[in-house]
């Protein structure tokens, strides 16, 4: 075990692929000597060469469409989009042939890419740099799409992604990438080394796909969310005295139905948060899921926090960002039915 | 100082509209035998010439002349010239069997053949094509392709090898060297790059080959394939067919007034011809010259064909409404089977006779495999490929949900 951030613990991640591998490649802007805006190449290409880890132009749709060829010859492409703000460009690519490619084929041809892109807010990004762009993916079929909240889950999510055969958009809360965050955005800053899912095994492990995990046990009503908030859900739970038990989906699409069912069977009430806009949002999947499956078990009419339906602004982040105060709004709501 | 005058949108028109004559006089033709051929390694930049003109090698006698004139080679000639009647013959019966619906859509390459037959046998087993929909010339070329498993494909049928979920001419055979084909246009022509840059990756010594059309230049893919080939050095060719219409929308809508396709290569670094694409010994040449380039690591090619789109773009267009009807006769180009049958016959190597036998040994192989097709089923009898398929492959284990709902399908209907 060694202790390391995100951004260490997603490098490992690829070390470890780019080592076992000879078919994993990874490249995107800014991705080889540079080691990416982020860090989370940093060291690559040095190691593994020019050939392996490399700079791409700035062109989206030509870093996601080179990475279908290069699936289709037999190579395993792990490339970045510097922000999942700047994915649009590539949508045809995911949506109309990384997706598509193994169905129309009857699996002649197979796009074994993992497409790793930054995302959230938090971090006065503003319009561009802090969106979450995940239902766009999930209501994909044919894709994957994956959410780490922390550094352990981060490098074994991303190689069970790196393996699958499957298309895997793998997103990473950047506002996690030094440390937890539970959206006190006016205490300072803990580092993952202070937490204990900042340990992380430095050899080969996997944290499978599909599996969601109870982040936090209770007895009360069951939070279901993922990245950053998992944290903000926390705190809540902690500043209402409300025992929340809550989901980290980790998987978003396909994912871990029995997860969610079991628990709120057990607790009768659900609440789903999302940083991500509401209207259409991966939470109405989630909500009409829950609905369908524990109708009878339920107490209370399923919440829902998230984004506002506004682009991301940048002075009123903090009105806009669903943090502890919100959450636990929603929480007390839940309980009151 | 034109102060006052008035700016004017400009829209480009073909000449040649229902009724009124085609001028062709903006194609810039090359004589045969009249463009260099510039040896293989040549820079990029030193083809900005052969972008704005025509390498040919049939002149209007049917003699092969100028430095582009390929080895003679009557046995491949022969089989280039029969694997275009082969792809004419096809066409000509799917058209027929759209219109009996035993296919609910067909897409033919009338005028085209030559480009992606002779194409096919300059590749090696192993090389990977990214075509788009009308280079069915690439397998029809290939002996170890059956015109069964491609009208079976076309039925949609129990034999299907793509199990009824693709529209008709939609193929994909990676062992015959042919990417899935997606309805989406220009999409294959960067993933043919990465291809092309993974055998490099690899230290392989395969390369790829991608196609588009003259319309499909517009969209982003076919700039972003330009940019990603030319800074990795890709070995890929950039196939750039102008059959000088996309659906109704003449080639000058897609950017081809007064400029080339080819030039848009040379202009990103790419070395690049010009040919002519009803010239199948131009197409041999060509084809070879970027192939050498390629497995030699001197990197990408991108080669304008021009040529003429002689059918409708499909069985559901009626070109008649915005072209001549007699447009093609016109086409100073011709016809590829014609021409390349005129040199064999020039060179002692063709007859009329064996022409007509060909067309009708064709014409009897298709029919049969039409026969032996309807066997599985077809869309006019209704027995298509089962349901059974429908939730396999969107992932490569099936998840949870998609086992639900091929449960409901199967207890509710």
């Amino acid at each position: 075990m060694a202790s390391m951030t995100m951004i260490q613990a997603l490098r490992s991640a690829m070390d470890v692929m780019l080592e076992r591998d000879d078919n994993v490649i990874v490249y995107g802007q800014d991705v080889g000597y540079f080691g990416g805006v982020f860090r989370c190449t940093e060291g690559l290409q040095a190691k593994y060469g020019r050939s392996r880890v490399f700079d791409a132009p700035i062109n989206e749709g030509g870093i996601v469409g080179s990475a279908i060829g290069m699936g289709a010859y037999g190579l395993r492409p792990v490339v970045e989009v510097q922000f999942a703000d700047y994915v649009y460009p590539a949508y045809d690519q995911i949506v109309s042939e990384a997706a598509r490619l193994r169905y129309r084929s009857a699996g002649d041809f197979t796009a074994p890419i993992t497409i790793r892109m930054p995302c959230g807010g938090g971090i006065y990004g503003g319009q561009t740099h802090s969106q979450s762009p995940e239902a766009l993916f999930t209501h994909v079929c044919g894709l994957r799409t994956v959410m780490p909240s922390n550094p352990r889950d981060a490098k074994g999510l991303l190689i069970a992604s790196i393996e699958n055969d499957d298309p895997v958009i793998f997103l990473e809360p950047k506002r996690l990438y030094n440390g937890p965050f539970d959206g006190h955005h006016d205490r300072p800053l803990v580092p993952w080394s202070a937490h204990p899912l900042g340990e992380v095994p430095e050899g080969y492990y996997t944290v499978p796909l599909e599996s969601a995990t109870v982040f936090r046990p209770g007895t009360d009503l069951t939070v279901i969310s993922y990245g950053t908030m998992v944290f903000v859900c926390e705190a809540a739970a902690r500043e209402t005295g409300i025992d929340a038990e809550i989901i980290d989906l980790r998987s978003l699409w396909p994912l871990d139905l029995q997860t969610l069912v079991a628990s709120v069977k057990k607790t009768g009430r659900c609440v789903i948060v999302h940083e991500a806009t509401r209207t259409s949002g991966f939470g109405a999947e989630l909500t009409a899921l829950v609905q369908e499956h524990c109708f009878h078990h339920l107490e209370a009419p399923i919440g829902r926090v998230a984004g506002w339906d506004t682009p991301y602004p940048h002075a009123q982040e903090w009105a806009y960002f669903p943090g502890p105060a919100r959450v636990g709004a929603a929480l007390r709501r839940a309980m009151e039915n | 100082m034109s102060q006052g005058t008035s700016l004017r949108l400009h829209v480009p028109e073909p000449t040649g509209r229902p009724g009124h004559e085609t001028d062709f006089s903006y194609l810039h033709l090359s004589r045969a035998g009249e463009v260099r051929k510039p040896p293989v390694d040549a820079s990029p930049a030193d083809t900005s010439d052969l972008a704005y003109t025509l390498v040919r090698v049939l002149d209007d006698d049917g003699r092969a002349v100028g430095p582009w004139a390929p080895p003679a080679d009557p046995d491949l000639l022969r089989r280039g010239l029969r694997a275009m009647m082969k792809t004419r013959a096809f066409d000509a019966r799917m058209l027929i069997a759209q219109r009996q619906k035993k296919i609910s859509f067909y897409m033919q390459c009338l005028g085209e053949e030559a480009i992606a037959t002779g194409h096919a046998l300059v590749l090696q087993q192993g090389d990977m094509c990214f075509p788009t929909y009308r280079q069915q010339g690439l397998l029809l070329a290939r002996d170890d392709v059956t015109l069964l498993e491609l009208t079976c494909e076309l039925m949609s049928n129990e034999r299907d090898p793509l199990k009824g979920r693709q529209l008709p001419v939609c193929y994909s055979m990676k062992r015959a060297g042919f990417f899935s084909i997606s309805g989406n246009l220009a999409t294959q022509f960067i993933q043919a790059v990465g291809w092309g840059m993974a055998s490099a990756i690899k230290g392989d010594t395969r390369i790829a080959s991608g196609w588009i059309g003259d319309g499909a230049t517009a969209e982003s893919d076919f700039h972003t394939a330009l940019t990603f080939a030319h800074v990795y050095r890709a070995p890929v060719i950039l196939n750039v067919v102008n059959n000088q219409w996309a659906i109704s929308t003449f080639q000058a809508i897609a950017g081809g007034e007064a400029t080339t396709f080819a030039a848009r290569g040379v202009g990103c670094g790419i070395a690049s011809l010009r040919v002519d694409g009803n010239d199948f010994l131009a197409v041999l040449a060509a084809s070879r010259w970027a192939a050498e380039r390629a497995r030699s690591n001197l990197g990408p090619t991108l080669i304008e064909w021009v040529t003429y789109r002689a059918g409708a773009h499909s069985t559901s267009d009626d070109p008649s409404r915005y072209r001549p009807a007699d447009d093609w006769a016109h086409f100073p180009l011709g016809d590829p089977i014609a021409r390349l049958a005129q040199h064999l016959t020039a060179i002692g190597a063709w007859s009329q006779q064996e022409h007509a036998q060909t067309q009708a040994d064709m014409q009897a192989q298709v029919n049969t495999a039409v026969k032996e097709a309807e066997r599985f089923g077809s869309m006019a009898d209704g027995h298509v490929a089962g349901d059974a398929a429908l939730f396999e492959d969107v992932y490569k284990d099936m998840p949870e949900h998609l086992k639900r709902q091929r449960e409901q399908l199967a207890s509710e209907g």
